[in-house]
């Protein structure tokens, strides 16, 4: 049956363009789809948005539904336009925790399509910006249809609301030789003891785990994540003097001299006169330029493990914040090791949820009480590595001094 | 009878190990280098020897299903049957033997996905919802971006650029998509418009106070009603107050404006990570391509491309060449605007004799 198309001028001009237009492909389900519903909510959706377009105005609010048994991982849509536009009156989102690092098989991305295709719109994004999943557009009567069948072949639902939301982990380990941890597992344990937290949202806001395997940190943890896990070392980068003399031939020595050896930001790195170099691993800071440039012939150290920084997010609601160092140096090894990463993660949410305000993130608490009662809180000492330099302001009582220097001192005895 | 309602299993993030191509699999942890052997494909070696190669495609990022299935197929035929997502939703694809590697590149074009966004290109723009599905958007973040990538198409697949640039567009400035060496982000820039009659209704009025950034949003009586007030001189026009309220609506055809930030590098490379400044605001939100705004990132990508060195993120090369001389270069105003009255603001004011004539 021929559908009345709504017409979408403005629209259209999108289609226009080298680049993959996404209104041909909601196009492509309103024209070419065999299911009749999944053409008329293609087509509702493009009047409604060619409405967008023209009144240049969004006609979405939000609400609240959820499937049986939790209570978040769905944005509720409803449209405020759907007297006019029916057939996607309602459309919400569901957010579905991907594998981590994002590795899928066709076979599971069929499966995952033949289900949306029965209960959904047939519009998914990989991924959402808070890592997840987006199955965009379920009506109220679909949504739990549909999570049920991918629940039962393994799929879960993410977070959404005030609690722990979905993980991002880097593709580490699995294909980039800079890898210093196992991401997959810091992910897959970290967000998977706090499945709770995810489904039913009781937190003061969202908190979100991202792992990245390098300080290059590609997933963007430190600004984007309430707990940034990157991976590190501790011991001497590896260089490969052969490769470094092969790299100084190809390149000339000017190139090396220019993006290499000044452009480490702690002048840690000499070039010899026989075109090796000398890294003096103290001054190091694992920044990854020098590595960046030559992958072949300078690598990550051997003794591997793991920086932690806590409070990084976006603008709402002071502005956006980077994460700070809490956790200068954890090894990653033993299934102990393991186990205390977990428990730091507990200490934090727990203090957060006690302490936090209504809609503050973990950051914001931060700010507002001071790194040094938050770490009182969690049980963590203090270490030079959390700050950029020590206090500038000389307003501040000082009289447990003397305590304080004792507990550093035999804090430096027992490391040694 | 009511129906016996299913019970969920909470199985949380999958292990991805069932779903990761063998190569990866095999050597988990024993990779030794890589190199780019062109524009849109990585191949790393491992330490036996194994070689990956990776296609990286870009695509419209809210895929239909045909798409899906089209990008299904061609893994079925080139990657055996495996694909990788990256974050900012490029598919990547994988092959073991090199010639293999052009036969993959020309069945993505073919079937219209563009090949690149590795090393120094233009990514694809990672964004937010927009008016497809987003509550408070002042413009749709999908168009935005289809317009700007086919202006930038040549960018993202060579990858001449001095650095990599990550360009984010969010559809307010709550800034869900994130920092960008460029960010195009709507700023609204009148108070929201309330509508009394509702607010008792709809809004539970204490957690609407308490998410306002500036304390500008009191209870109050109105026409006998309990209703909310905004002190239009306090109020930054973020549209906070809107999900929780949204008889307190911010979106307005005429007063969203785009704005654009530049310098966010979430690297640790060469310096520690650093945030978005603005460059550029009063951008008509003009659909359906907003030509404007990408005027202004061209102008910003040309400049920056013609100016720094090897290396350089578009944060450093500013740094190095001075705010003064970045605005003369693209040929924007420096406003009142520009100069930060937020907390902490005094940070990032000039106290030294550090000029630029």
């Amino acid at each position: 049956m021929a559908i009345d198309k709504y017409p979408t001028p403005m629209l259209d001009q999108l289609e226009e363009g080298p680049w993959p237009s996404f209104i041909s492909g909601i196009k492509r389900l309103r024209d070419e789809h065999p299911n009749e519903k999944i053409n008329k909510v293609a087509n509702s959706l493009l009047g409604q948005l060619e409405h967008s377009y023209e009144t240049r105005k969004g006609y979405w609010k939000g609400g609240t539904i959820s499937v049986y048994g939790y209570g978040g991982g769905i944005i509720p849509r409803f449209s405020e336009v759907g007297h006019a536009f029916p057939e996607s009156k309602e459309f919400h989102t569901l957010r579905v925790q991907p594998p981590a690092g994002n590795h899928y098989s066709t076979a599971m991305l069929r499966q995952l399509a033949d289900s949306w295709e029965k209960y959904g719109s047939g519009l998914i994004t990989f991924h959402g910006q808070t890592g997840n999943i987006m199955f965009i557009g379920a009506d109220s009567d679909q949504y739990q249809h549909f999570f049920d069948e991918i629940n039962d072949y393994g799929w879960d639902l993410g977070g959404a609301g005030p609690c722990v939301r979905t993980a991002m982990s880097c593709v580490g380990a699995a294909r980039c030789e800079m890898s210093c941890t196992n991401e997959q597992k810091a992910h897959r344990l970290l967000v998977n003891n706090f499945t709770d937290d995810v489904h039913r949202p009781a937190l003061p806001y969202k908190f979100k785990f991202k792992i990245s395997g390098c300080p290059n940190d590609c997933q963007n943890a430190i600004e984007r994540a309430d707990f940034a896990v990157i991976g590190t070392w501790r011991d001497d980068m590896k260089v490969n003097q052969d490769e470094v003399k092969a790299f100084v031939e190809k390149k000339g020595r000017q190139y090396v001299i220019d993006n290499v050896i000044t452009r480490c930001p702690t002048n840690a790195i000499s070039l010899n006169d026989d075109d090796t170099i000398t890294v003096n691993n103290k001054d190091c800071v694992r920044c990854m330029h020098c590595l960046n440039v030559m992958p072949k012939a300078l690598g990550v150290g051997d003794d591997k493990g793991v920086t932690i920084l806590i409070g990084g997010k976006r603008t709402l609601k002071i502005g956006d914040l980077m994460g700070t160092v809490v956790v200068p140096f954890k090894k990653l090894e033993t299934e102990e090791d393991w186990e205390s990463l977990v428990e730091l993660a507990e200490e934090i949410i727990d203090f957060w949820a006690e302490n936090a305000l209504e809609h503050e993130r973990c950051g914001e608490m931060i700010e507002r009480i001071g790194l040094v009662n938050f770490l009182e809180g969690i049980g963590v000492e203090v270490d030079p590595n959390m700050v950029n330099h020590p206090r500038e302001c000389s307003y501040v009582r000082m009289d447990g001094w003397d305590e304080e220097a004792i507990k550093w001192f035999d804090r430096q005895a027992e490391a040694s | 009878m009511a129906k016996e309602m299913r019970e969920p299993i909470e199985s949380g993030c999958p292990d991805p190990f069932q779903y990761m191509h063998p190569t990866m699999r095999r050597n988990f942890g024993m990779w030794a280098y890589h190199e780019h052997p062109r524009p849109g494909v990585l191949l790393h070696v491992a330490k036996n020897g194994d070689k990956l190669w990776t296609v990286k495609a870009g695509t419209q990022r809210i895929l239909d299903l045909f798409s899906l299935r089209k990008l299904c197929d061609i893994a079925d035929e080139y990657s055996d049957g495996y694909i990788r997502f990256t974050l900012r939703s490029n598919p990547e694809f994988f092959v073991t033997e090199e010639e293999r590697v052009e036969p993959l590149i020309n069945a993505l074009e073919e079937a219209g996905f563009i090949v690149g966004g590795t090393q120094n290109s233009v990514t694809t723009l990672s964004h937010t919802q927009g008016w497809l599905h987003c509550d408070i958007p002042g413009t749709d973040a999908s168009g935005v971006v289809k317009a700007m990538m086919d202006e930038l198409i040549d960018e993202f697949r060579n990858a001449d650029m001095p650095n990599r640039v990550h360009i984010t567009t969010s559809c307010c400035q709550i800034n869900c998509g994130g920092q960008g060496d460029i960010a195009i982000n709507v700023q609204h820039t009148k108070p929201p418009k309330i509508n009394h009659d509702l607010v008792a209704n709809v809004c539970e009025r204490p957690s609407v106070v308490a998410r306002c950034p500036v304390a500008a949003i009191r209870p109050a009586m109105v026409n006998g009603k309990p209703s909310l007030e905004v002190d239009e001189k306090k109020c930054i026009c973020c549209g906070a107050c809107f999900p929780p309220c949204p008889p307190m609506q911010i979106n307005d055809a005429e007063h969203t404006k785009l704005s654009i930030w530049v310098g966010g590098n979430h690297s640790n490379a060469r310096g520690k990570p650093t945030f978005q400044k603005l460059v550029a605001s009063g951008i008509p939100n003009n659909p359906p391509r907003w030509p404007e705004a990408t005027a202004i990132v061209k102008r910003i990508l040309k400049a920056y491309n013609e100016g720094a060195k090897d290396w350089e993120r578009i944060n450093e090369w500013i740094e190095r060449i001075g705010w003064p001389r970045f605005f003369e270069e693209v040929e924007l105003p420096f406003t009142k605007y520009h100069i930060d009255n937020w907390r902490g603001s005094r940070k990032s004011l000039n106290s030294s004799a550090y000029i630029r004539f």
